[in-house]
């Protein structure tokens, strides 16, 4: 009878991650209702909830969402297809890696940020200086990344192509594509954080809309609970984008999960 | 893209033909020989195994018959009988070399698909093979769901089923534990008795030579010639273990190994 009562390893790990959250929250509740934060920076999660419902309500938490959402996924399409292009080239092409690999050599370690001012005289002080700023910062990861994985595919596969007669095109969808694929997956991983954490400085210091914009509005005028939902929101935007591109990882490389 | 034995004619038709072959590998201040003078003949239809110490040229004689490497002196070339219609060459790599991203059956119909096969006819020209090598229930697996074993009989599989007029193999089972190495010798055999295609292969193995081979070439030491040849007449189909039980099988291995033992003595001076 006892064994039977008894959980499973796998099914207490499981109610432990889950519980676990939940005993945090309810201790930051309790503690705030006790007085040991002050509410005016550290409000209570029921708070929080409370002003998440009124910025959902109020239709502002969508009209935010969807500018940060335009901009960066706009800006990442503007960014990973030349990075994997240009990527693409410079690790099949000696000459294409000489001529380039200098430039970027040069460009990449350039903080982001520091050239948002730069940006904005380009491109306004609009979405426009945002979209470039992602597309910027993911380009750099995504040519590097699929340089990297075209450059590493082990010789024996060009040995098998060739021996086997390989037309061009084919040799680059059936060898080259797929053996580029997980580096470059690994590329758009690493984008898609870097793509937030710069959108979301971008709005902090040149926007009107936007999550980032929201966080930091919030904390001029001392909304902090606003502050915390916009905090919470960006987060599950990093949770959500690391999800899809696992999905698009198993969609498009079914051989890796073996 | 048929799959018709070999017609035979009466007369035998060299098939493989390398002459004065020459490989020196490096640039101006530091060369390395690895072929030099290296002649041989194979005939249409025949099974010729070379074994050689390791380091003495003979996968880079291969590698220039198969044109993934050039020759720096002589010829090296497959007499193709039918030109433009089969793939004059078709390698049996010695290392994992199958595509990790395709299926079992597309990395076996890889050769078919690159000629530009429906996916309906390649894959029926395919299955076959897979079938003679015990992987039908795997043709939707991937690679790295496969024993080595399993792996390469997926790789003879694809040379196989790409119907070339010659077959070259580098060591395919060199990789393999002893039991595994019988059977797949075995099943090289029962695929290779249904076509006779000419094939040429390499092993440092005396006994997979005799045992597989209709002519054992013997290379020296780098830089690699032919040293002997010793013409193999066990009847076929041969019943491998059996063959390698018998007294004829020692005395034949023995000779070789007393042939090739001072090139072995020679490249690992080479290396020292």
């Amino acid at each position: 009878m006892r064994k039977q009562r008894r959980l499973s390893h796998s099914a207490q790990e499981r109610l432990l991650t889950i519980l676990s959250p939940i005993a945090i929250l309810c201790v930051w509740e309790l503690a705030s209702w006790a007085g040991f934060f002050d509410q005016r920076f550290v409000p209570s999660p029921t708070k929080i909830l409370g002003a998440s419902w009124h910025l959902i309500v109020s239709g502002e938490l969508w009209e935010h969402l969807s500018a940060s959402l335009f901009r960066i996924s706009i800006g990442f399409v503007i960014g990973v297809v030349p990075g994997v292009l240009i990527g693409m080239l410079m690790g099949l092409n000696r000459l294409v890696r000489a001529a380039l690999d200098p430039i970027v050599s040069a460009t990449y370690p350039i903080p982001k940020i520091a050239i948002l001012p730069l940006l904005m005289l380009v491109f306004g002080i609009g979405d426009g200086s945002k979209i470039a700023i992602v597309a910027i910062a993911v380009f750099f990861l995504v040519l590097i990344n699929t340089m990297l994985g075209v450059r590493g595919i082990d010789k024996i596969y060009f040995d098998v192509s060739r021996n086997f007669q390989a037309p061009r095109h084919k040799l680059f969808l059936r060898v080259i594509l797929p053996g580029a694929l997980p580096s470059i997956f690994a590329g758009l991983r690493l984008s898609a954080g870097v793509a937030l954490i710069v959108l979301v400085a971008a709005e902090f210091v040149a926007a009107n809309s936007g999550i980032g914009y929201l966080i930091w509005s919030s904390w001029e005028t001392l909304v902090i609970e606003d502050m915390f939902v916009g905090i919470i929101v960006i987060t599950i935007l990093g949770v959500l984008f690391a999800f899809l591109l696992k999905e698009a990882e198993n969609l498009f490389m079914p051989w890796r999960k073996f | 893209m048929s799959h018709e034995p070999t017609e035979s004619t009466g007369r035998v038709r060299e098939k493989i033909s390398v002459r004065g072959l020459s490989k020196v590998f490096g640039s101006h201040n530091s060369t390395f020989s690895a072929l030099e003078d290296f002649n041989l003949s194979v005939d249409e239809g025949e099974f010729v195994c070379i074994v050689g110490p390791s380091g003495c040229g003979k996968t880079t004689a291969l590698r220039i018959l198969a044109g993934l490497e050039d020759a720096s002196g002589g010829t090296a070339e497959i007499i193709s009988g039918a030109p433009g219609q089969q793939p004059v060459n078709s390698m049996v790599f010695q290392e994992q070399s199958l595509f990790p991203w395709l299926s079992v059956i597309d990395n076996a119909a890889f050769g078919l698909e690159m000629r530009g096969a429906s996916r309906k006819e390649r894959y029926r020209l395919t299955e076959p093979y897979l079938e003679m090598v015990g992987l039908q229930k795997f043709r939707n697996h991937f690679p790295s769901q496969l024993s080595g074993g399993m792996k390469q009989r997926v790789s003879l599989a694809r040379a196989f089923a790409n119907d070339p007029e010659v077959l070259l193999m580098d060591e395919p089972f060199a990789a393999l534990d002893a039991q595994n190495k019988l059977i797949l010798q075995d099943e090289l055999l029962r695929i290779w008795e249904t076509h006779r295609k000419t094939v040429l292969f390499i092993t440092h193995s005396i006994d997979e030579a005799i045992a597989l081979g209709d002519r054992v070439v013997v290379m020296t030491a780098s830089p690699g010639r032919i040293k002997d040849e010793v013409r193999v007449d066990f009847e076929r189909p041969r019943d491998i273990v059996s063959l390698m039980t018998s007294p004829e099988f020692g005395e034949m291995s023995l000779r070789i190994w007393r042939t090739l033992e001072d090139e072995v003595r020679k490249a690992r001076l080479h290396d020292a």
